[in-house]
């Protein structure tokens, strides 16, 4: 059984069709990257999957239970949560408070403790500024942020919506190496890029979606190999 | 000397003023929507205490059982009328609350009749210090308004609900990717807003023994027009602005020849410090960061 199953979904927006019945999975321990251009509609897949928004026909399963038809908060108790497009940390709190934000679904006070300091490991610069509102951080550290804040709550499954967009070439590559530690400590990971390349690199299986269509599916490597991939996505 | 009295007089209204605007403040900043029935849950307050007072001649009781039934009714409300309207257009919210602004002054005058009642809290006397004649209404209210307001303030700061109610208010979406129930936080904020509008109708009473049933109404004004000098959804501008507007409408009252221009007053200064800063003394723009 699939960790995650999405099954034929259609999503609308008023009487603009964002989604025309896509089907994919992610399988436990895997790397899946979903590519495509601007407006391709990976950011409405990926708010599907978190209750965000909801499907008008087709349905989504995690551990073979029905997900679509149940409010967002309920699936982050399951298991699940996202790195949003655009970072959305929230601005007016510190740091240190952005990460116990994240930890909102964990009792144990003493381990969300350890796991702040777990993430000021993982993100020394984090720590440096554990006290500076989330607003005046660069958007490299939002970033950095918005991954621990995730990662707060012991997903599962990760979702992360571009997690390279305005990023500099060594920041992206930092990045990308924390999502490879993040897979290597047991996480499943679903990644929306338009950086076609590093996603397809680190990626078990790989979808391009195209103007609300899946057209294309195989490993990384295949699709990174593919000539309509390598002419749409990685620059001919 | 009279100047610390009125002033003392000021800061109480303005606490009290205050308090309602932290309801709809909160409610503002967390729902996304404008209550304009929260004054009116201070008359329903209102005649809470005077049907307890009348019946069991115990104010305490009233007060506790005034501060619960109004905290429930807050709920209520948001669950029967607004909850249905989430997504809905912000016109469309606005003009139900209005209904219930009617509905709730309506029930009232069918069951209490339009012509005031009269409720005595206590009489609470004055205390004089030489030439200082001090109304101990003031000083009490003052006090518990404060009081309430740090207690408000350290809530929201230090409590996991607290800092969900603002992490809501921030970024409803990045809200619930964290876990948080976003139903949930607004009925607290329901719950919180009508308990202080309960208070407020203490204070009232207090000062002015009588209740009707547009009893909210100026009170809700006034309120809210500090909610937006402060700058709506900011919790520190609705003390701000409470404050800022109880002084000046109780000085401009002190002076004979301009106290019949006090309402005048008060919205020209709303009007000036809209225009000078759009949000607010202390509301914000959003900072977005690509
Ligand atoms: N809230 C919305 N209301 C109306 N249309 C929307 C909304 N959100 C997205 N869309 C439309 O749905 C389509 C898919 O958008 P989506 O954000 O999913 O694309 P995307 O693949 O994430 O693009 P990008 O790479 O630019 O982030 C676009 O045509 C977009 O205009
Ligand atoms: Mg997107």
């Amino acid at each position: 059984m699939a960790l995650l199953e999405v099954k034929d979904i259609s999503v609308y927006y008023g009487v603009i069709q964002a989604l025309k019945g896509i089907s994919f999975t992610v399988e436990e321990g895997e790397i899946v990257a979903l590519i495509g251009a601007n407006g391709a509609g990976k950011t409405t897949t990926m708010q599907s999957i978190m209750g965000l928004n909801h499907p008008k026909t087709g349905s989504i399963y995690y551990n073979g239970e029905r997900i679509d038809n149940i409010p967002t908060h309920k699936i982050v108790k399951k298991g699940m949560t996202q790195v949003p497009e655009g970072r959305h940390v929230f601005q007016e709190l510190t740091v240190y408070e952005n990460l116990i934000m994240g930890a909102y679904t964990v009792k144990d006070k003493e381990k969300i403790k350890e796991d702040i300091q777990e993430m000021f490991k993982l993100f020394p610069r984090l720590e440096e500024r554990r006290n500076q509102i989330a607003g005046t951080l660069s958007g490299g550290e939002q970033q950095m942020l918005a991954i621990s804040r995730a990662l707060m709550s012991h997903p599962k499954l990760l979702l992360l919506d571009e997690p390279s967009m305005g990023l500099s070439p060594i920041l992206v590559d930092e990045v990308f190496d924390i999502i490879k530690h993040i897979h290597s400590e047991g996480t499943t990971i679903l990644v929306v890029e338009q950086n076609a390349e590093k996603a397809l690199s680190i990626a078990d299986k790989a979808y391009v979606l195209e103007t609300g269509n899946i057209i294309l599916s195989g490993t990384g490597k295949e699709l990174k190999n593919n000539d309509d991939v390598k002419k749409a996505y990685l620059g001919g | 000397m009279s100047f610390i009295v009125t002033f003392l007089n000021g800061l109480s209204l303005g606490g009290v003023y205050a308090l309602i605007a932290l309801g709809y403040t909160m409610v503002y900043g967390i729902a996304k929507m404008l209550n304009f029935a929260h004054g009116d849950i201070i008359m329903v307050g209102g005649y809470v205490l005077f049907v307890f007072i009348s019946l069991t001649g115990q104010p305490i009781l009233a007060i506790i059982i005034a501060a619960f039934l109004c905290s429930l009714l807050g709920i209520s409300m948001e669950k029967a009328a607004y909850k249905p309207l989430r997504g809905a257009s912000p016109l469309a919210v606005l003009i139900t609350a209005i209904g219930v602004s009617y509905f709730l002054q309506s029930l009232a005058q069918i069951i209490f009749g339009a012509a005031p009642k009269f409720v005595i809290i206590a009489d609470l006397g004055v205390i004089t210090f030489g030439e200082l004649v001090i109304p101990v209404y003031s000083v009490i209210t003052l006090a518990i308004s404060i009081l309430i307001m740090i207690a408000l303030s350290l809530f929201i700061k230090f409590t996991k609900t607290g800092r969900a109610m603002i992490a809501v208010s921030e970024d409803k979406a990045a809200a619930q990717i964290m876990g948080i129930n976003v139903n949930t936080i607004i009925t607290v904020t329901f719950l919180i807003g009508s308990f202080l509008a309960a208070v407020a109708s203490v204070f009232y009473l207090l000062k002015a023994p009588n209740i009707s049933p547009t009893f909210g109404s100026k009170p809700g004004i006034k309120a809210f027009t500090a909610a937006v000098i402060g700058g709506i959804g900011s919790i520190p501008g609705a003390m701000l602005g409470g404050f800022l507007l109880g002084i000046v409408e109780v000085f401009s009252n002190s002076v004979p020849a301009i106290a019949p221009y006090t309402d005048a007053i008060e919205f020209l200064i709303l009007i000036v410090i809209l225009l000078v800063r759009p949000t607010g003394i202390l509301g914000k723009k959003r900072r977005e960061k690509v």
